[in-house]
């Protein structure tokens, strides 16, 4: 990809607000080219949405979220898409990693209680015929994200004025 | 009022010398105090260093220094490593060949080498010449170390570059010392190889040496940085400063650098080693690991003071105040004369009905004046809300 891509795409991951006004400013280009740029990226699915990185720990506390080790068969002719998608698209899946290593899939699950995350996996997900086994794991803190430290303690000491 | 210290003297002002006693108060610490008073709600753009924190590799690596029991003195020159990968450093990046034994000091920040260099070169009435507007302790420095100042004008009709015809001027049969400081503060004026030549010229025909301060050697935005020590015939005649402060985020480690014939160096290194001893032990290691693994992190910062650069002189042009383009370090020096007021006058009115802290240019010497400092080391959202601000001030005139 071009740079000028990249750095569109940097400057929105920092702050996916940031106006293409403001972008075209920043990166010395005209808006148009900066606009164009972002609509080719949407179109193309290299932009997949908006969103903004929330720490849910602070809004609910009851929730649970659980990262599943599974082990599958893949299928013939269609690999592992096919068994991803099967368990993707289940609301309570939050994401879904192809893995090497010692297992095949990572996912992510979010309930309300252990016991409902529990229940997702022994009666959604081992009984898939494809899933050979499956390992759970709890989450107990989120400190960083896709890059994002939520409670970031590193304040900006510096003097008011300085020479 | 019952913690109050109590002296039995009343002054003790008359002990002072009067050298030190003539050195004018710093207008950025007046300006400074003031600030400090104020509100939670104020945005200061007069900040005269990085924005980011050291990169956690750096600061880890001193942790791990420290865990290691590296807490004595180095050599007077610094750590041998460290020098090494300086001269390394400096090859690659800015095309200079120091031998690290002999033509390379580690110092505690820039500002050491300054006073370094100005003691180890002046004989009392000497003349130093200083372009301005200027970072604030050359003239003061000068001052201490028995030489005299003069000002060599620089305007932003040439983009603050220091042009021979305003040396030519300046130059007595007593100047000794030329004061180089580009990537500039306060101006944000960088210097070609192009226009380095004309002042060499002057330089060799009138026998003078160069301090070239360049601390802010990395953050240049449309060219490389070019040493003024590699223009032919300068390399001897120059002292370098330089250090970790501005390129790797590093101003609280104080760890800086200064190169030079080794007859200047040696003669520096005098002084350095009764005085400081050594730079920080913990520090030095920090700075190792900064040019050994840093590179990276130190282009992002740099492209990213490029792209604030952009949205503050946009932002300025764009509320009706004229602002050269800084192609350097990052500070913006618009021109606040349309207001019709002082520099100074503007800051404070500035700060008391907007809340934004700029610094007035006059504490930067001659020509200064009806010029502001913004520092755009500050967070995008800040800086687009200070000049929201700063054009509704201007507005009013």
């Amino acid at each position: 990809m071009d740079e000028f891509k990249l750095q569109i795409l940097a400057l929105l991951k920092e702050d996916a607000r940031k106006n293409s006004n403001i972008i075209s400013t920043m990166l010395g280009v005209p808006q148009e080219k900066v606009d164009q740029a972002i609509k080719e990226m949407e179109e193309e699915k290299i932009i997949v949405k908006y969103a903004p990185v929330i720490n849910w720990s602070k809004v609910d506390d009851s929730k649970v979220t659980a990262v599943i080790e599974v082990q599958i068969t893949p299928e013939r002719g269609r690999g592992f898409d096919a068994i991803a998608e099967r368990i993707y698209l289940y609301p309570e899946v939050k994401t879904v990693y192809l893995m090497s290593g010692s297992y095949d899939l990572q996912v992510e699950i979010e309930g309300k209680t252990l016991k409902e995350v529990a229940t997702f996996v022994s009666s959604k997900l081992s009984t898939l015929d494809a899933v050979l086994s499956t390992k759970t794991h709890f989450i107990l803190k989120k400190y960083k994200q896709d890059g994002i430290i939520f409670e970031d303690h590193e304040e900006d000491h510096r003097m008011m004025v300085s020479p | 009022m019952g913690n109050e210290p109590r002296f039995e003297k009343e002054s003790m002002k008359q002990y002072v010398t009067s050298k030190v006693q003539q050195i004018p108060p710093s207008g950025i610490r007046k300006f400074f105090d003031l600030v400090s008073s104020g509100s939670k709600n104020t945005i200061s753009l007069g900040v005269g260093e990085p924005d980011f924190i050291t990169p956690w590799h750096i600061r880890e690596a001193a942790i791990y220094s420290l865990e290691r029991g590296r807490t004595s003195y180095t050599p007077n020159a610094g750590l041998p490593e460290l020098r090494n990968e300086i001269s390394h450093y400096l090859h690659r990046e800015f095309e200079l060949d120091y031998d690290p034994d002999h033509e390379i000091v580690v110092s505690v920040g820039g500002s050491e080498v300054i006073d370094l260099a100005l003691r180890t070169l002046i004989n009392p009435g000497d003349e130093i010449l200083i372009p301005q507007p200027c970072y604030v302790s050359y003239l003061p420095i000068t001052s201490i170390s028995g030489g005299v100042p003069v000002a060599v004008e620089t305007t932003a009709e040439n983009q603050f570059k220091l042009t021979a015809e305003a040396l030519q001027q300046s130059i007595t049969p007593n100047t000794k010392v030329l004061i180089l400081c580009y990537p500039s503060n306060p101006t944000g004026a960088v210097m070609s190889y192009e226009d380095w030549l004309p002042i060499a010229k002057i330089v060799e025909e009138n026998d003078l040496i160069v301090i070239s301060d360049e601390i802010y050697a990395e953050l240049t935005y449309e060219r490389k940085h070019v040493s003024f020590a590699t223009v032919p015939g300068m390399k001897d005649r120059t002292i370098i400063v330089s250090g970790f402060s501005k390129a790797f985020a590093m101003t609280g480690w104080r760890i800086g650098y200064t190169c030079g014939h080794p007859d200047l160096i040696a003669a520096m290194l005098k002084i350095h080693q009764y005085t400081i001893m050594c730079a920080p032990t913990m520090g030095q290691m920090a700075a190792l690991e900064a040019l050994q693994n840093g590179m990276q992190e130190k282009d992002k910062m740099v492209n990213s003071y490029n792209q604030r650069r952009r949205l503050i002189v946009e932002g300025f042009r764009s509320i009706g105040l004229d602002c050269h383009e800084p192609k350097g370090a990052f500070y913006a020096f618009p021109s606040i004369k349309s207001t019709g007021l002082s520099s100074s006058e503007f800051a404070l009115q500035l700060l008391e009905e907007e809340e934004v802290a700029v610094v007035p240019g006059d504490a930067f010497g001659q020509g200064g004046e009806g010029f502001v400092r913004c520092s755009y080391a500050t967070s995008e959202q800040q800086l687009t809300e200070a000049i929201q601000r700063i054009g509704r001030f201007v507005n009013q005139f």
